[in-house]
């Protein structure tokens, strides 16, 4: 390289003499290093398995198109370890949550499990959402052996296409929402539906199985429109949406969801189709938004409701109280902190879930991960409680799948109000596969 | 809906794109044309231009309409103020070397990206618009905002052209980027106007920034996509030259917009690319370009 300014000399910055390793600093950081390693704290658990703390490694969206469900699945995650911790914890040890970010990325995500398992040297892996980071790391959750509870919603995981160590507890799948859902649309909203989701493999869930499950109900998809996750201006798909369309079918992802519903407003105005969205299209945004307001009389699926509802049981209340979310689902003190109250009480749910499991198991140490698997297979009902407080859910051991209620919302007056809850029945479908017939 | 208004709404939201393009690739060309520095962090300025944006309008509180002013004017000062740090602490003391400029721009974006994400948070906000008008055509409704954009930036395109052609300052930054040292024997203090237009540059994508913020929200990666974009402007136009800017802006907007709206959005970007690498291999120096001297 022709060097002639001299940048790639070393000699003209100094940093040669000032900052090269003297054989005295050298063996400084060597002593100090080994002294580090042989400190007290160091080894604090060693002799004694039983009173070391559970740890368990939580894959976090803290960046990319993912950031703003991390933040509240870290919170909801916080708040179940708090509980769990001031009951006695799981078998009388403390649960330490060790956080990775894995940046709403599928390559990273599958690093960040194994570090989990390499470095941290964690008992389970627990967290994320986006389906494509799911998918991308069960494979190093099934090389590493180890238990992988994830808060995805995806049908990924009750394909069985992924592996044994991965389940969803703690939330349902799109396959069962959708399947649920379809015949309030079809009787309630329209029969002619037009289908916009993103292009990826969430987006697919809701391509595949919405236009069958119409079907049987005498509706049908007459347009699908795939968006790409990390597209920022949408008013150009629209024109794709047929004029007969009844009901726009929505479930949008990533940071321009409010763009989305807002340019989607402009389009129409007032004069618009019934509108039926995933509640994913406006999670951790307020409804209230300027350029929301044609969205008043439209309707959502809700996970778990944002915001208070008049029949709330007192675990729900005891839970949005633990969490830190006020009556319109926004932090306590901070109204625009919108939360992501539809699909983050799953955190919650999947850690009652692994408390359980290790319970049932006598789950000692990461030698007992098959174990804790089998038992959580075991597992086949959730009752509705403090530690299940969406509702109450059965589970499918064999596709490591539970099943719950779906609640369907209408906007009235700026808020959403729960309308109609599916039951658990509506959602229960075929198995197509058996996980426990894999090797552990 | 019917051919007609397909393409109305297609050509319309070409424009508003060709609109933050143009002004954003001329930043970029600027920064190239007089200081020859491939300006890799550009995109970073337009992020930091949006991310200010939501700053200031919180910050004021009021109409939206005040707050967006408001940043109109403080947020490009900000970021111009920004790079004029940058300028001089980083590129002055490499010399503007063409390679080692690069590298620096590369660790500039990325210091700059993980400040924000550090400070502003990974979350997408959104800035209210200044005025909400709905403009209702028989077969679709569409942004008055949006269209406000595109007269901003076909404004401000005009006032910089002024500056350039018009102006002791633009025969300076003219002179300078004729020949430097020419201009330095002639007493143009080089070395300021270099700190100038990097500022300048920077401060037209912040402009840009700001004028999309209340249509895509801010987001501290929304750096990459208008940087990408400014390149093929820029290549396709011919470093340096502004006419060619705007023209290849408008060209890349309206085909992106038409192609995404009848085709596909990914269609579009293999276009655009595609057109790149053919300009690269018939014309250089672009297609308004100037031959090397």
């Amino acid at each position: 390289m022709a060097d002639k300014n001299g940048f790639f000399d070393l000699s003209k910055t100094g940093l040669t003499s000032k900052t090269a390793l003297t054989r005295r600093t050298a063996l400084k950081g060597l002593a100090a290093g080994a002294g580090l390693a042989v400190a007290p704290g160091f080894v604090r658990y060693s002799q004694a398995q039983s009173s070391a703390p559970i740890k368990i490694g939580f894959q976090s969206h803290r960046t990319g198109i993912g950031a703003a469900y991390g933040r509240w699945y870290e919170k909801t995650t916080a708040a179940a370890v708090k509980a769990i911790n001031a009951a006695g914890g799981i078998n009388g040890r403390q649960v330490e949550v060790i956080i990775e970010d894995d940046g709403t990325d599928p390559g990273r995500g599958a690093e960040v499990v194994g570090k989990f398992a390499t470095q941290h040297k964690t008992d389970i892996v627990f967290g994320t959402l986006f389906s494509h980071v799911v998918i991308g790391s069960a494979p190093a959750a099934g090389e590493n052996k180890m238990p992988y509870f994830v808060v995805s919603e995806g049908h990924h995981v009750a394909s069985t296409k992924l592996n044994r160590y991965v389940f969803q507890p703690g939330i349902t799948d799109v396959k069962s929402q959708i399947q649920s859902m379809a015949p309030w649309i079809a009787a309630n909203a329209g029969k002619k539906v037009t289908q916009i989701f993103p292009d990826f493999a969430f987006g697919y869930d809701h391509r595949d199985y919405l236009p069958p499950a119409l079907k049987a109900q005498g509706a049908e998809v007459i347009a699908q429109i795939a968006i790409p996750p990390t597209e920022s201006s949408f008013t150009k798909y629209f024109p794709q949406i047929p004029a007969e369309t009844d009901v726009i079918y929505h479930v949008m992802v990533g940071p321009a969801v409010l763009t989305f519903v807002k340019e989607l407003g402009e389009f129409y105005g007032s004069n618009r189709p019934q509108l039926f969205g995933f509640i994913d299209s406006l999670e951790a945004t307020d409804i209230n938004s300027p350029g929301l307001e044609f969205l008043d009389g439209s309707h959502f699926w809700e996970g778990s409701p944002r915001y208070a509802q008049a029949d709330d049981s007192e675990a729900q209340k005891a839970y949005r109280a633990a969490v830190g979310i006020d009556d319109n689902g926004a932090a306590v003190g901070d109204p625009k902190d919108v939360s992501t109250a539809a699909h983050m009480f799953g955190c919650w749910e999947t850690l009652y879930v692994v408390k359980k499991a290790m319970e049932d198991a006598g789950y000692k140490g990461p030698e007992d991960r098959a174990k804790l698997v089998e038992a959580t297979e075991a597992l086949t009902a959730f009752a509705e409680g403090p530690e299940h407080p969406q509702g109450p859910k059965t589970f499918n051991g064999k596709i490591h799948q539970c099943f719950g209620i779906q609640n369907i919302s209408k906007v009235e007056g700026g808020k959403l109000k729960v309308v109609h809850k599916t039951k658990i029945e509506d959602g229960l479908y075929e198995a197509e596969g058996d996980y426990t017939t894999q090797a552990l | 809906m019917h051919f007609g208004p397909h393409l109305l709404l297609a050509a319309l939201e070409g424009l508003v794109t060709s609109a933050v393009l143009a002004l954003t690739a001329l930043g970029l060309s600027l920064v190239f044309g007089v200081m020859r520095v491939v300006n890799v962090a550009h995109g970073e300025f337009f992020m930091l231009g949006a991310v200010l944006a939501w700053a200031i309008t919180t910050a004021i509180g009021g109409h939206p309409a005040l707050g967006f002013l408001a940043a109109l004017v403080i947020a490009p000062l900000i970021v111009g103020a920004i790079a004029l740090v940058a300028e001089r602490l980083v590129l002055r003391r490499l010399n503007y070397n063409p390679e080692a400029t690069i590298v620096a721009t590369i660790g500039m974006l990325y210091i700059i990206q993980q400040l924000a994400l550090t400070f502003y948070g990974p979350e997408a906000r959104p800035v209210e618009p200044p005025f909400s008008y709905r403009i209702l055509l028989p077969w679709f409704g569409y942004s008055g905002y949006k269209l406000s954009v595109i007269a901003a930036s076909a404004l401000l395109l005009i006032a910089t052209w002024l500056v350039l052609t018009r102006t002791r300052i633009g025969l300076i930054m003219r002179a300078t980027q004729y020949d430097s040292e020419t201009a330095q024997a002639f007493g143009i203090p080089v070395g300021r106007v270099y700190g100038g237009v990097f500022a300048l540059g920077a401060m037209l994508a912040a402009i840009a920034a700001v004028l999309i913020v209340p249509i895509s929200q801010a987001h501290y990666l929304m750096g990459q996509d208008p940087l990408l974009l400014s390149f093929i402007v820029v290549i396709i136009g011919g470093l340096g030259s502004l006419r060619g800017t705007v023209v290849a802006a408008v060209l890349i907007g309206l085909s992106d917009g038409i192609i995404s709206m009848f085709f596909s959005p990914t269609l579009a970007k293999i276009i655009a690319t595609l057109l790149v690498a053919m300009v690269l291999v018939f014309r250089p120096q672009g297609l308004f370009g100037t031959a090397s001297r």
